[in-house]
């Protein structure tokens, strides 16, 4: 057999830095969604600079005052700076973004491997993880809120726990490809330990689809937290997230719809960013994943 | 195929085993005291004492787990803490109106997105296909209150073609519950048209280079006839297939989507529950969501093998 009709997973897996996050500005539009997503996160972090006023401060005179050069985009119901609020709020998205993310596929990397490697585990969990599947998440995520009260730690259990089923399966359908390798039979059969196997030779196969499941789970959870928070079973009403201004924005709707506006707006634009270069990471990163398009 | 089919029923079994294993787990694992937990802030020591006892706190895990299994199993979903009315009765009562807008919303995704999903495979690379996709990636990017706020301003507030919010029953009259239901259904649309149509078009694209496709253009068949009974045909399982997981994100839908139209469904009902911590309420309209989620999944499963003579189990 030539070289170069090697069958695509026994290609080498690590490229150059350059090279492996090149595809950010491959098109216009990943560009876009890059530069987007870069000031949406830049205006979290730097909110304590940027915010012209305390997100927090009522300030019962001055309820729902229209846009001025004090308040870009007006009050509150009670007083409090919109924009404020809006820039205060990415922080909580953000952070729950990237926090569902990094633990549901810490757990659902460990879940997956096992169940892939360890064929009398695999049945037992497979049906935990199709039971999990089968309840819908904001339903799961409303009802560990409610059981345990809404701070930031439970919305983030809340959401990510729906997630790791999509995480494990994912992994597990890697390692069982993987595992029918002749290199990992190679390690097999000269005596390599088990977590070496593991760690070595299954792991890096994880990678790519894990960094792309990855970002598709923290467009999901900020849009669950804004869901929750918007339900009214998120993060307590006055901690500033989009969710809960939009929340507000509900009775107000007719009055002062820039409350829904504007936080549904950047919500829209952090997630639509953060899907496109999802997208754009698989069509780079994974090659295979793209015939699979659409069924994630 | 009989044979098939009652495999396929007892695998469902244990899945909704472990629906109610969480369900049950979720209260008893919440740290605290699951009665206090129910029971809030204000309630008084008898509350408390009535409450551990019609959940059977006094027992074992273990047995409280199969005490509540066979109420499940009569129909019990138990009883509501505010209310009082069973739980089943309370979701049967306002089930209508989230049936109306859930099955509206599939049959308008499915009339929209499988065109356009076969258009943007047959028309793959062009500016058609990047459009299609491009609205896919903003469906599933932009929240559904968002779309259903922006549909208000703009259809029910600046040109009054419809109510801004309400249901009426469908023994009311067709016209005033049709026209309360326009802008619900349109707003859940938006996520599930972006997923069936991403599915429809992958699936088509696939079928699109097989060897029968190309043997049928080269008889001289009408394109049409082409895409319709050669090449939709055989791509029909994977876009079916995404209606019945999509099923999840429909039923997360109607929950924000009732509290956007204010319809009085289970979606509703589900979030009045939770503002008033009415457990009972919760896990029972998780129980029946999950048992219809994977009902449907079964009945697909089962379309299979009737829609593809290829499956045979």
């Amino acid at each position: 057999m030539a070289i170069d009709s090697l069958p695509e997973s026994s290609m080498p897996i690590t490229r150059p830095f350059g090279q492996r996050f090149g595809f950010l500005y491959s098109s216009p539009i990943i560009a876009t969604a890059s530069i987007c997503l870069a000031l949406v996160v830049a205006s979290a972090i730097l909110a304590p600079w940027l915010a012209p006023h305390d997100p927090l401060q009522l300030a019962p005179a001055l309820r729902l005052k229209p846009a001025s050069a004090e308040f870009p985009l007006g009050t509150d119901a009670y007083g409090r700076d919109v924009l404020s609020r809006i820039l205060y709020g990415g922080r909580v998205s953000l952070l729950i973004g990237l926090g569902a993310a990094i633990v549901s596929i810490a757990i659902g990397l460990v879940v997956g491997l096992l169940s892939g490697f360890f064929k009398w585990l695999d049945a037992i969990i497979m049906r935990l993880m199709d039971g999990l599947m089968a309840i819908p998440s904001i339903l799961l995520a409303i009802a560990v809120v409610s059981l345990s009260g809404a701070s930031l730690t439970t919305v983030l259990i809340a959401i990510t726990i729906p997630e790791i089923p999509r995480v494990a399966r994912l992994v597990r359908s890697v390692v069982l490809t993987a595992r029918e390798e002749p290199y990992v039979e190679a390690a097999i059969s000269v005596g390599s330990s088990l977590p070496k196997i593991m760690m070595r030779h299954l792991l890096p196969n994880t990678v790519a689809p894990l960094i792309v499941q990855g970002t598709y789970i923290a467009a999901s959870a900020i849009l669950t937290e804004a869901i929750l928070s918007f339900l009214g079973a998120g993060i307590s009403p006055e901690t500033p997230t989009w969710g809960n201004i939009m929340a507000e924005g509900r009775t107000l709707f007719q009055i002062k719809p820039s409350l829904i506006f504007w936080p549904g707006v950047l919500l829209s634009i952090a997630i639509l960013s953060v899907n496109l270069i999802g997208d754009a990471a698989r069509d780079a990163l994974d090659p295979r994943m793209k015939q699979r398009e659409g069924s994630r | 195929m009989l044979g098939y089919l009652i495999r396929r029923i007892l695998a469902a079994i244990p899945v909704m085993g472990v629906v109610a294993l969480v369900v049950f787990l979720l209260l008893r694992l919440t740290p605290g005291d699951p009665a206090a937990i129910l029971a809030g802030d204000n309630a008084s020591p008898e509350q408390l004492a009535r409450i551990r006892a019609s959940l059977g706190l006094n027992e074992p895990l273990y047995a409280q787990f199969f005490t509540w299994i066979g109420k499940l199993l009569h129909g019990d979903l138990g009883v509501s803490l505010i209310s009082q009315v069973p739980v089943l009765q309370m979701i049967s009562q306002r089930i209508e109106p989230t049936l109306s807008v859930a099955i509206s919303t599939i049959i308008l995704s499915i009339i929209v997105a499988v065109p356009l999903g076969m258009i943007a495979a047959w028309k793959h690379g062009t500016w058609i296909d990047r459009f299609v996709m491009g609205l896919s990636v903003i469906g599933f990017s932009v929240p559904v209150f968002v779309i259903g706020y922006v549909l208000i301003q703009v259809f029910a507030i600046d040109l009054r073609w419809f109510p801004v919010q309400g249901f009426r029953t469908m023994s009311r009259g067709f016209g005033p519950f049709f026209e309360r239901l326009v802008l619900p259904t349109l707003t859940l649309s938006f996520i599930y048209i972006a997923l069936i149509a991403r599915m429809t078009r992958a699936a088509m694209l696939d079928v699109l280079g097989e060897d029968y496709v190309r043997t049928a253009r080269a008889k001289g068949i009408t394109e049409s006839r082409v895409l319709l009974r050669h090449a939709l045909r055989n791509a029909a399982v994977p876009v079916i297939t995404v209606i019945g997981t999509g099923f999840a994100l429909l039923i997360s839908g109607v929950v924000v989507t009732e509290s956007v139209f204010n319809l009085p469904g289970i979606g509703r009902l589900t979030v009045d529950a939770v503002l008033a911590r009415d457990y009972p309420v919760i896990q029972g309209m998780i129980l029946l969501t999950s048992g219809i989620y994977v009902a449907v999944n079964l009945l697909i499963d089962v379309a299979y093998t009737l829609l593809d003579p290829r499956i045979r189990y």
